[in-house]
């Protein structure tokens, strides 16, 4: 009766990890940079990495790109500490009685398969071009996802679960959030965390058609001022924030997860 | 024994399956009478209707006709007097082994300091002790029922319902947890009933072996076991007793051919 751990081997699958990427990443640098000095493009329309981090930096210090980040991140914790909380009720409620999963569900699983950018022209007829008219983009974006991940988990709780939790005395409330919930949690978390990548997606796109400072909005100006090395460096940016969001709070969730239930945590 | 309580009385006690297209009788009505502190083994095939009595007497399901009566109480729904354990052990991956046998104490209110220590004793009684902290996964399947098993003591239930909780363990395991088990209920003196379609099994643990045939379920015949415990498998007397009883399910198989067929194992 004793529990194997593999430390030397988990250690070893992390250094060969680290080093293929590692080496993987810098020959895309070095790629990026002697296509970027043999000449086939304009070097204005297409800049290496070396001009691009310069860029980038430059942003940085001088506080533009930190500023608009900031605006960004505002807008999505916004929408979508809205979407979790609409989002958590409606899957639950939708899980529970088959009234709503035959009409809001069948609504949701429609709705889910429209791209939320596709929202923005209704938005801004309807909310101009507002902190609202966003919000609700985000919201679109995250909301489907969200409602799904709870429904599908807390459909598919295993019976015994809930057959043994009765016999132990479970009821009501307290099944449904000792028992219930937490078997549904891995479901749950992949809805959030797809729920998450789309919102960023639907934020960027509609700051792309905004006039005020912020990460999608940097990407059109850097457009309008032909200004290739500036969109990418905001590129880097962007992928930097959803890259950091997704280490810092889902990752760590699933790992935990994973641990508790006894599968691999889904890789970074 | 003979003074003792009745525990479980099953009067007419039946369930029919009702489908979209059809209905199943899982059971003919039955009756069956189990005094406190006694073992009982339900023995037969898979599909003969034994765990659907289990989940009858647990309250998860409701009989079709007839009355459950447990303690001096009819059963109308699930309840910790009643506990019963699966063949999966259906512990609760997102909580460690001393969260689970701690679950049902949570339910019944008992303060944090209570079930800590209730927890921290049922788990050293299973001799899982240094396990609380683990997560279900990393367990075997034997300690996975070890735990569910202290879990379902924890509550300190009047009767345990055991739904074939060895069956999916190696030889060498299961006879440790018989024994276990054996220990345990001389020691708690709970009524147990075991479903298994394990002839031995049946006649190693029981004080009484009921026989069902399957399809739709009924009790084809019932023994009692007066051997002298600890008992193990491999006790001649055990061995001896279990083909008399295969004589006599033999006895029933060629009078009423095909029902019993391939029932045991």
């Amino acid at each position: 009766m004793s529990i194997q751990k593999t430390p030397a081997l988990t250690t070893r699958a992390t250094h060969t990890t680290l080093t293929r990427r590692v080496i993987f990443f810098a020959a895309i640098l070095i790629v990026w940079e002697l296509v970027a000095r043999s000449g086939i493009w304009e070097s204005y329309l297409f800049p290496g990495p070396l001009v691009v981090g310069r860029t980038l930096i430059d942003g940085i210090v001088e506080g533009e790109y930190l500023h608009a980040a900031l605006i960004s991140l505002q807008r999505i914790v916004i929408g979508y500490g809205i979407s979790l909380v609409l989002g958590m009720s409606i899957g639950a409620l939708i899980a529970r009685n088959s009234i709503l999963e035959d009409t809001i569900g069948s609504l949701v699983v429609g709705l889910q398969a429209l791209p939320s950018v596709c929202w923005l022209p209704l938005a801004i007829l309807w909310l101009g071009l507002s902190e609202r008219a966003i919000q609700f983009v985000i919201v679109m974006g995250a909301l489907f996802s969200i409602i799904l991940g709870v429904r599908d988990g807390i459909r598919n709780t295993p019976p015994i679960f809930v057959k043994a939790a009765r016999n132990l005395g479970a009821t009501g409330f307290t099944l449904y959030v000792q028992v219930i919930i937490p078997a549904a949690l891995p479901s749950i978390v992949a809805g959030l965390k797809q729920g998450w990548a789309f919102a960023w997606r639907s934020l960027m796109a509609a700051e792309l058609l905004f006039f005020s400072l912020s990460l999608g909005n940097l990407l059109q100006t850097g457009r309008d001022f032909n200004d290739a090395a500036g969109v990418m460096a905001v590129m880097m940016l962007i992928i930097a924030v959803g890259v950091t969001v997704n280490q810092l709070i889902f990752a760590p969730i699933e790992r935990r997860i994973g641990e508790r239930w006894g599968y691999a945590a889904a890789s970074n | 024994m003979m003074n003792d309580p009745t525990a479980l009385q099953i009067s007419q006690v039946s369930k029919t399956f009702v489908m979209r297209d059809r209905s199943v009788q899982a059971l003919t009505p039955i009756d069956l009478t189990v005094k406190a502190g006694e073992f009982v083994c339900l023995l037969g095939a898979s599909g003969c209707g034994k765990s659907t009595l289990l989940s009858l007497i647990a309250g998860l399901e409701a009989p079709t006709t007839g009355v459950v009566t447990a303690g001096d109480a009819p059963v109308v729904g699930p309840g910790i007097d009643r506990v019963m354990m699966f063949q999966d052990a259906a512990l609760f991956p997102w909580l460690t082994v001393q969260e689970n046998v701690e679950f049902p104490l949570r339910q019944a209110g008992h303060s944090k300091a209570v079930r800590a220590a209730t927890a921290r004793e049922w788990i050293e009684r299973v001799h899982l002790a240094g396990f609380e902290r683990s997560a279900v996964h990393q367990l075997s399947g034997g300690m996975r029922q070890r735990v569910a098993l202290a879990r379902s003591l924890a509550i300190n239930p009047a009767m345990l319902l055991m739904d074939e909780p060895f069956g999916a363990l190696d030889a060498l395991t299961r006879d440790r947890l018989h024994h276990e088990l054996e220990k345990l209920w001389s020691a708690t003196r709970k009524t147990i009933l075991f479903v298994t379609h394990n002839v031995r099994e049946a006649v190693a643990l029981g004080d009484r072996v009921l026989v069902f045939s399957p399809r739709p379920g009924r009790i084809l015949g019932e023994f009692r076991i007066d051997l002298p415990r600890p008992r193990s498998l491999e006790d001649m007397a055990v061995i001896k007793k279990t083909a008399e009883v295969m004589d006599v399910l033999r006895g029933a198989l060629e009078a009423a051919p095909g029902e019993l067929e391939g029932a045991f194992i």
